[in-house]
């Protein structure tokens, strides 16, 4: 496929009828491909050695690290929607983004909840205010002020705008959460499956983690294309009611 | 409390969080495929939905 030709596919899809038409095909295969992938993934898990230090703990990780990235990449998405809704005006931009509001919510939510609970069997602690766990936790404010802000808002053209403006300067922190961990000193472990040196976990840990993650993420993008159709008629409910107001006027 | 205990309550809340976004896109998908057949019902339309009927038939 030329990039010419992928624009124009990709400039198709602006139409939402052709969109909503190629949702209904895509969703039955991506809810069948999640439910495999999780009980694969969750299968794998449990097969899992249990870590020499940690004991049965670690079987947290298979939820807590896929989470916390989910929680990152669904942030990542809604910026580059914004950057579709202030540089291209693409129809289905504030679509996306604010479908993935609150999935992005739950997931940070799973993170931060999930990682608590692996932290005070290790550390000793629920919480400590260092840097990796107060730039997730700021990550979720966000997406809760996200939430509140684009229900608060009856003008959708500049409801769109303003959310798509708080995104991309919100985004700053994802670098923030990604690095904090090797720019500050945190009691949050560093980064051990995304180094430029290779994951320094061992195999056995690594391939459930990572099928976790792929279903984790193939359960994000059906929730998030269900979510956009949702939203695509809650539009069309909206603007037929005006109409039928027009009409009986 | 045991660590057991820890690794259950994670796995537990994860999958009752899922089953919550789960059953609220789903409840939401219910509820404006309801409304949009009701405003169907009543005979309101999309103008373009109205053109694609025309060239059909």
């Amino acid at each position: 496929m030329t990039i010419t030709s992928a624009a124009n596919y990709v400039s198709g899809l602006a139409n939402p009828t052709r969109f909503l038409s190629l949702v209904a095909t895509l969703l039955p295969w991506m809810a069948g491909l999640t439910g495999v992938l999780f009980v694969v993934g969750l299968y794998l898990s449990f097969q899992a050695p249990e870590d020499y230090q940690q004991g049965m703990t670690v079987r947290i990780m298979f939820i807590h690290v896929p989470s916390a990235w989910l929680a990152m990449m669904c942030y990542t998405v809604m910026a580059l929607s914004a950057i579709g809704t202030l540089v291209w005006r693409h129809p289905l931009a504030d679509v996306s983004a604010r479908a993935a509001t609150p999935i992005g919510a739950a997931f940070t939510f799973l993170a931060l909840l999930t990682g608590s609970l692996w932290g005070k069997p290790m550390w000793g602690t629920w919480w400590v205010w260092d840097a990796r766990l107060t730039s997730v936790f700021v990550l979720f404010l966000m997406y809760l002020g996200l939430i509140a802000l684009n229900r608060a808002m009856d003008d959708p053209a500049r409801s769109a705008k303003v959310s798509a403006i708080i995104i991309l300067v919100g985004y700053v922190n994802i670098p923030i959460i990604k690095f904090s961990v090797d720019w500050w000193n945190t009691l949050h472990q560093p980064a051990s499956v995304m180094r430029l040196d290779g994951p320094t976990i061992h195999p056995s840990m690594l391939y459930p983690l990572l099928i976790m993650a792929v279903a984790f993420t193939m359960l994000f993008f059906t929730l998030h294309l269900m979510a956009m159709r949702n939203e695509i008629w809650r539009r069309r409910v909206t603007a037929l009611r005006r109409q039928a107001a027009r009409s009986a006027a | 409390m045991s660590h057991l205990a820890f690794v259950s309550i994670a796995y537990g809340v994860t999958a009752l969080t899922i089953l919550a976004l789960i059953t609220w896109v789903l409840f939401e998908q219910r509820a404006r495929r309801s409304e949009l057949a009701e405003l169907e019902a009543r005979g309101v339309r999309r103008r373009s939905a109205a053109k694609e009927d025309d060239n059909v038939e």
